[in-house]
């Protein structure tokens, strides 16, 4: 059951200069749905489409079975976290949680009893009588996600609510935000332009770039599978190496000029309607040649000690590469590196329409481990 | 900044002249009231220190009820210059209608019309509304305020739209988002309007001169002046007890709204 639908919708502010089209689009009933994508790519205007905050330009919006492209936010029963909080300054903070019941008509003792069990439940309790002013930037958080949990919508919307942290309280909020969703069943849209943050609350993510829908899946298929190169480059950190590729007669396939790799026969077939190629590799597909035989070998441009891994950056025919190592490594820069590549852990990209032709064969086998 | 000791002597050597030729015309006039009628006459200092010019400022003539006039004048001004001011600011801010923006710009542009280009016109409508001596036609034409209508659209824009948002989400309309949420966050800038639109109503003269034919509607400056011509030698104490008097008011609101702003821009801040 689809708890809202978007068919074919669209976005202008000036005629001619769509922000958003062609959104397809539907969410389930208690789904963490993640919204990813470049700042401009027209996140927030799409999630202020659903809250009814700008209007639909084309196209029908629906929520539980009902078309609500012109029904007004109060309507549509769901809750709303803004990256500046949008907390009201002149009032405390258990005003500020209680302003939409108060604004909803909603009994006293209702209200006082919701107030009680999400100060607690959110670790407000000591803080109900402070104002805004006073709290810290986490707390502050902990007061807009009260104010959203308190209305008991049962759809939320959060705006990049996390932007405004430290990395280490985002990190605990991230964590906190998905035990609530879990905990409270909510249907929760959520914003970010954190690749990071997508891939690890989302139950499903839809890469969204310059207004257009890149790929809508699970973060793992978006991992393995990427749709286009968009994808590819934008989700995973380190990025996706990219280069260039040709096929040859002997070895089969040139990366960079560097790079050489066999192909088979179905890999060429595969490959030879396309004009040109692109070859994408994962940082850790590049790897050390201790347990295989090395496959190639590169100069050591940069070496990045993080202590559970090391980061090294690679030339590849006058482009940098980057591979990620688990653990630590003594490795000195200027060198070559003997290095162990996989054709199996190359995918393949239409270099002119930036479409996937080929994911890594190898992964989504073996690589996901399942308890 | 470090500023060499000469310098700062001679900055403040010359701030304390500045200073002291911009105030001695107050200095003077609130000495004056003190004098006897004999030392001001004979042009010497003061010898004596005497209460009389006030005491008779207000017998001789009815200064207190100028003042209450004025007094009644300057608040209704100021209430109906922050009600109309607030709410055309909060419809440029919040609300949005085709053409928002140009009709600001012309609103704003009669800001370049000067007071007195348009008294007559004025002066004709309250006349031909029969609002000559009432409060009506003392008032009312003050009311539209370009400069509050501004100044308040200023602040409005700096309280974020998330606001007006999540009110729109709670089901808040507008009216009451404007009541609630809206004029307490721009508590100090109304503040600010209120005190300058008490003040410039409280010392407006030409107006009220035009607008009012007997001393039942007159204001203070008005009253003011009238005793300076009534009689054939000016009583120079009584005028000056009566100009001190009429001053305080602007003194007493400029040094409570400054404390008041103070704090006010202090509490107001959220980063
Ligand atoms: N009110 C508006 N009028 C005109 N253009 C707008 C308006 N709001 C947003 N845009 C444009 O829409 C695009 C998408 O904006 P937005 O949805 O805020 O992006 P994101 O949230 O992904 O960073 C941007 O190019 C932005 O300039
Ligand atoms: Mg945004």
């Amino acid at each position: 059951m689809s708890y809202i639908e978007l068919k074919d919708i669209t976005k202008s502010y000036h005629a001619g200069n769509n922000i958003l089209e062609e959104i397809d689009l539907t969410i389930e009933k208690g789904e963490f749905f993640v919204l990813v994508g470049p700042s401009g790519s027209g996140k927030s205007t799409l999630l202020r489409m659903i809250a009814g905050l700008e209007e639909v330009t084309g196209g029908i919006l629906k929520m539980d079975e009902k078309i609500v492209n012109h029904l007004q936010p109060k309507d549509r029963n769901l809750s709303m976290v803004f990256q500046n909080y949008a907390l009201y300054p002149h009032l405390s903070v258990e005003q500020n949680i209680l302003f939409g019941l108060k604004a909803k008509k909603i009994s006293k003792t209702e209200q006082q009893k919701r107030l009680k069990e999400t100060a607690e439940m959110m670790g407000l309790s000591d803080l109900l009588g402070r104002k805004p002013r006073q709290l810290s930037g986490g707390q502050r958080q902990r007061v807009a996600l009260a104010r959203s949990v308190v209305s008991e919508a049962p759809l939320c919307l959060m705006d990049e609510p996390l932007s405004n942290l430290d990395a280490k309280l985002r990190a605990q909020m991230r964590v906190e935000i998905r035990r609530l969703q879990k905990q409270l069943g909510l249907t929760l849209i959520y914003v970010t332009h954190d690749q990071v943050e997508a891939m690890t609350m989302g139950d499903r993510i839809m890469v969204l770039n310059d207004g257009k829908i890149q790929q809508v899946g699970k973060p793992i298929t978006l991992y393995n599978e990427p749709a286009n190169l968009f994808v590819a480059s934008f989700i995973g950190s380190p990025k996706m190496n990219i280069g260039r590729a040709e096929i040859k007669e002997a070895p089969g396939l040139l990366v960079n000029n560097t790079l050489a790799f066999s192909a088979d026969a179905r890999l060429q077939e595969a490959l030879e309607v396309h004009k040109d190629i692109v070859v994408g590799i994962r940082p850790e597909h590049i790897q050390p040649a201790t347990h295989y035989e090395a496959t190639h070998s590169l100069e050591v441009v940069n070496v990045e000690q993080l202590g559970n891994e090391t980061s090294l950056a690679l030339d590849v025919g006058g482009e940098l590469w980057t591979a990620k190592w688990p653990g630590q490594w003594e490795i000195e820069t200027g060198h070559l590196l003997e290095v162990y590549i996989s054709q199996e852990h190359l995918s393949f990209f239409d270099a002119q329409t930036e479409k996937l032709i080929r994911p890594a064969s190898f992964s989504g086998h073996g690589e996901v481990q399942a308890i | 900044m470090r500023i060499p000791i000469g310098r700062k002597v001679i900055t403040y050597l010359l701030l304390i002249l500045a200073a002291f030729l911009i105030f001695t015309p107050t200095l003077m006039a609130v000495v004056m009231s003190f004098m006897t009628n004999q030392d001001i006459m004979t042009g010497s200092l003061p010898s004596a220190f005497s209460l009389d010019n006030y005491r008779r400022a207000f017998e001789q003539f009815p200064l207190l009820h100028y003042l209450i006039n004025s007094f009644l004048i300057s608040i209704i001004i100021m209430i109906g210059q922050l009600v109309l001011a607030s709410l055309a600011a909060y419809a440029f801010v919040f609300l949005e209608f085709k053409g928002r923006d140009f009709l600001f710009y012309l609103f704003i542009a009669t800001m370049m019309v000067p007071f007195e280009a348009s008294i007559i016109p004025n002066f004709h409508t309250i006349r031909d509304l029969g609002w000559i001596d009432q409060y009506t036609g003392l008032t009312v034409p003050f009311f539209a305020m370009a400069f509050g209508t501004f100044l308040l659209r200023q602040n409005f824009k700096q309280i974020p739209k998330e606001l007006r948002e999540a009110s729109q989400i709670a089901g808040m309309g507008d009216v009451k988002f404007y009541l609630t949420v809206v004029l307490p966050v721009a508590k100090t800038s109304l503040i600010t309007l209120g005190v300058y639109g008490f003040l410039t109503s409280w010392n407006m003269y030409l107006w009220p001169l035009l607008a009012t034919t007997n001393d039942n509607v007159r204001t203070v400056q008005i009253g003011l002046r009238q005793l300076q011509s009534q009689e054939q030698m000016n009583d120079w104490g009584v005028i000056m007890a009566g100009a001190v008097i009429v001053i305080i008011p602007t003194l007493i609101l400029l040094f409570l709204g400054q404390k008041k702003l103070q704090r006010g821009l202090t509490e107001g801040a959220l980063k």
